[in-house]
C-alpha cells in the first residue's frame, strides 16, 4: 500500500491519505506492519533502515524537538551531532520509544522501522526495543551479574531460550573484542572490569539479542582515548552488519566513524548529509560555524 | 583568620563530643546486656529449652514451647509481612509519584508510629473477636502490621537507591518494565532490604503488648496455630510481674535467650544473603 510523497507547504508536511487504520490491524507479528511507506528522502538513494517523518518530542509542555525528518540508512553509520541540549539524545531515544518512559515525555509525528510505524497500537515497545537495540553514555553494566550473565542478561531476562548459551557468550565477547581479556574471569562481577571493558561488555549484551540497529548515546563520553578507539573500531565492524545511529560531541569522531551526518540545533535538524560533505561543505552557516568551533 | 592553635582546639572539642555522644549511646546497650547475661546465665540449662513450664510450687521446667512459640509466630509474621511490605515498596519506588503513592507513605509513616498495644488491640477486635480464639496466627497477624511500615519504607528508600542507569538498560534490552523491576532493580538492592527487613524482625521479635491479647500465652504446646500459643515476650512478662523467685529467675534466663535468638536470626540471615550474593 503505497502513498504519495509528502510535501512541504509553509513547514508542515502534508501527507496524502495516510493508512493509519490499515497499519493499526490486530497482530502480534512486528512485521505484519506493512502498508505505510517511508516518504522522507534517503541519501544517495540508499534503502532507509528508519525514518522519521515530522517527530516532535516533548516533556510535559516543552517541546524539544521540532518536527525532524529524517532517514537513517540501512546497513550504514549515522551520527547525530549538535550542541548540547539540541535534542540528539531524545531523538535516539525515541527511536527504540525509551524517551516515553519518563513521566509526562510523549511523542508525536511517525517513526518508521522498515516502513512500519513503532507507535502502532498494536506495537509492543518492549518488542521494538529487541530489534533496537542501545548503548548508553555510561557503562551500566547489571552489578548482580557476572561478565558472563552481563552478555546472556537480554536472552535469560526475556525468557528466551538458547541451545548453547556459553556459544553464545564467546561469539559476542569476541565479537567486542573482549573475549581474551576476561575469559578467565567470567564468572567475576561484570562490575569489576574497567570502563572501557565495561562498555564493550554493554555492547555485547546488546548484541546477544540480535537487534537489527543499535543506538548508541555518546558510547565513549566516558572513555579514555584507547578505549574510545575500541569501541570506534568495534563500530567499523558493526556497520557490516547492524544499522547505527550514534550521538556524539566529539566532531572527530564523527568524522570518523560515520558515513552519515545530520546536524541538530535547538530541536531542529539543520542538515543531514554525508559525512565528508558535512565536514568539508556544509550548505548551512550554522553547520559550518558548529564545525569550525564558532559556537557550541 | 583564626590561628592553628584555636582550630585545632575548635576540631578536637568538637571530636570529642562526638566520642561523648557515642558513649552515652553505647553504654546503656553495653550494661542492658552484661546485666541480662549475669542474670540469666545461672538459670541456662538443658531442660530449660527442652521441656515445659512446671506448675507453680515445683522447681525446674523450661520454656520450650515459648520459644517454639516465638519462632513460629515471628515466622508466621514474617511470611505476612515481608512480601506486602516489599512489593508496596516497590510501588511506592517504582510507580507511587502520583497521589495514592503520597497517601501510602503517609500512611506508613503514620503506622510506625502506632503504639504496639494499640495494633494488639485492633487485631484483637478484628480476629479474636471473631474467632472467639486466641491464637498464633492473630499474633503473627499483630506483628506483621507492626513490621508492614518499616519494611515498606525502608525497600522504597534502599530501591529509589538503585541508579536508574539500571532500569533504562534493562528496558533498553527489551525486557518489560515488571520483569526489570523484579530482575534487575530488586536484585540490586536486595542486600539493604534484608538488612531492613532484619531489623523490623528482630524489633518485633521482642513484642509483647501486641501479643497480650492475640496469641495470649499457653503453659503447654499449641497443637496448631489456631491456639493460643506461648511467646517468649509475653512469658517474660508472666514471670518477671509473678512473686516467685524461681519464675524471677526463669524470666531472666528467658531474656537472655531471646536476646540471643535475635542475634542469630539477624547474623545467620546476613551470612546467608552474603554466600547469594558471592555465589551469583
Amino acid at each position: 500500500m503505497k502513498t504519495g510523497p509528502a510535501t512541504v507547504s509553509n513547514g508542515q508536511i502534508v501527507r496524502p491519505n495516510r493508512p493509519d487504520e490499515d497499519a493499526d490491524a490486530p497482530s502480534t507479528d512486528l512485521t505484519l506492519h506493512k502498508g505505510t511507506r517511508a516518504s522522507i528522502p534517503v541519501p544517495d538513494g540508499k534503502e532507509a533502515k528508519i525514518s522519521t517523518e515530522d517527530l516532535r518530542a516533548y516533556f510535559g509542555k516543552t517541546r524539544v524537538l521540532h518536527g525532524i525528518n529524517l532517514a537513517v540508512v540501512k546497513g550504514a553509520v549515522t551520527a547525530i551531532i549538535g550542541p548540547s541540549g539540541c535534542g540528539k539524545s531524545t531523538y535516539l531515544r525515541c527511536l527504540n520509544r525509551m524517551h516515553e518512559i519518563t513521566p509526562g515525555a510523549r511523542v508525536e509525528g511517525r517513526i518508521l522501522l522498515d516502513d512500519q510505524d513503532i507507535h502502532g497500537a498494536w506495537i509492543d515497545p518492549v518488542l521494538v526495543r529487541r530489534r533496537v537495540g542501545m548503548v548508553f553514555q555510561k557503562p551500566n553494566p547489571f552489578p548482580t551479574m557476572s561478565t558472563r550473565d552481563n552478555v546472556l542478561a537480554g536472552l535469560r531476562l526475556n525468557g528466551l531460550r538458547a541451545t548453547d548459551f556459553e556459544a553464545i557468550v564467546e561469539r559476542r565477547l569476541r565479537q567486542v573484542a573482549l573475549w581474551d581479556e576476561v575469559k578467565d574471569s567470567l564468572h567475576r562481577s561484570g562490575a569489576s572490569l574497567s570502563g572501557g571493558q565495561q562498555q564493550r561488555l554493554c555492547i555485547a549484551r546488546a548484541l546477544a539479542l540480535e537487534p537489527e540497529v543499535i543506538l548508541m548515546d555518546e558510547p565513549c563520553s566516558a572513555l579514555d582515548p584507547i578505549a574510545t578507539a575500541h569501541v570506534e573500531e568495534l563500530i567499523h565492524e558493526l556497520k557490516e552488519s547492524y544499522t547505527i545511529v550514534i550521538v556524539t560531541h566529539n566532531m572527530q569522531q564523527a568524522g570518523r566513524v560515520a558515513d552519515y551526518t545530520a546536524f541538530f540545533y535547538m530541536g531542529v535538524l539543520i542538515e543531514f548529509d554525508r559525512t565528508d560533505v558535512i565536514f568539508t561543505q556544509p550548505k548551512e552557516s550554522r553547520t559550518e560555524d558548529y564545525i569550525t568551533g564558532r559556537f557550541g | 583568620m583564626d590561628s592553628y592553635q584555636y582550630r585545632r582546639t575548635r576540631d578536637l572539642s568538637i571530636r570529642a563530643a562526638c566520642v561523648a555522644a557515642v558513649a552515652v549511646a553505647i553504654v546503656p546497650l553495653a550494661l542492658v546486656l552484661t546485666y541480662v547475661t549475669i542474670q540469666g546465665i545461672s538459670g541456662l540449662n538443658w531442660s530449660f529449652f527442652t521441656q515445659l513450664p512446671k506448675p507453680v510450687g515445683e522447681t525446674g521446667g523450661g520454656m520450650a514451647n515459648a520459644i517454639f512459640g516465638t519462632l513460629e509466630i515471628v515466622g508466621l509474621a514474617s511470611a505476612i509481612g515481608v512480601p506486602i511490605g516489599i512489593f508496596a515498596g516497590i510501588y511506592l519506588a517504582e510507580f507511587g509519584n502520583n497521589r495514592l503513592g503520597k497517601t501510602v507513605r503517609f500512611a506508613a509513616d503514620v503506622m510506625s508510629g502506632v503504639p504496639s498495644i494499640t495494633v494488639g488491640l485492633f487485631v484483637y477486635g478484628i480476629i479474636v473477636l471473631r474467632t472467639r480464639q486466641f491464637s498464633a496466627w492473630a499474633g503473627a497477624v499483630a506483628l506483621a502490621v507492626l513490621m508492614l511500615p518499616t519494611v515498606t519504607r525502608t525497600s522504597e528508600e534502599l530501591l529509589r537507591l538503585v541508579p536508574d542507569a539500571l532500569r533504562e538498560a534493562a528496558l533498553g534490552l527489551g525486557v518489560s518494565r515488571w520483569r526489570a523491576t523484579l530482575r534487575i532493580v530488586l536484585r540490586t538492592a536486595a542486600p539493604g532490604i534484608a538488612t531492613g527487613v532484619m531489623l523490623a524482625v528482630a524489633r518485633v521479635a521482642g513484642e509483647t503488648a501486641p501479643l497480650l491479647f492475640t496469641a495470649f500465652g499457653n503453659r503447654f504446646w499449641a497443637t496448631s496455630i489456631n491456639q493460643p500459643t506461648a511467646s517468649l515476650p509475653v512469658q517474660i512478662y508472666t514471670y518477671a510481674v509473678s512473686p516467685y523467685d524461681d519464675w524471677h529467675q526463669q524470666a531472666w534466663t528467658a531474656a537472655l535467650v531471646l536476646v540471643v535468638l535475635v542475634l542469630l536470626l539477624n547474623v545467620s540471615a546476613r551470612w546467608v544473603l552474603r554466600q547469594r550474593v558471592r555465589t551469583s
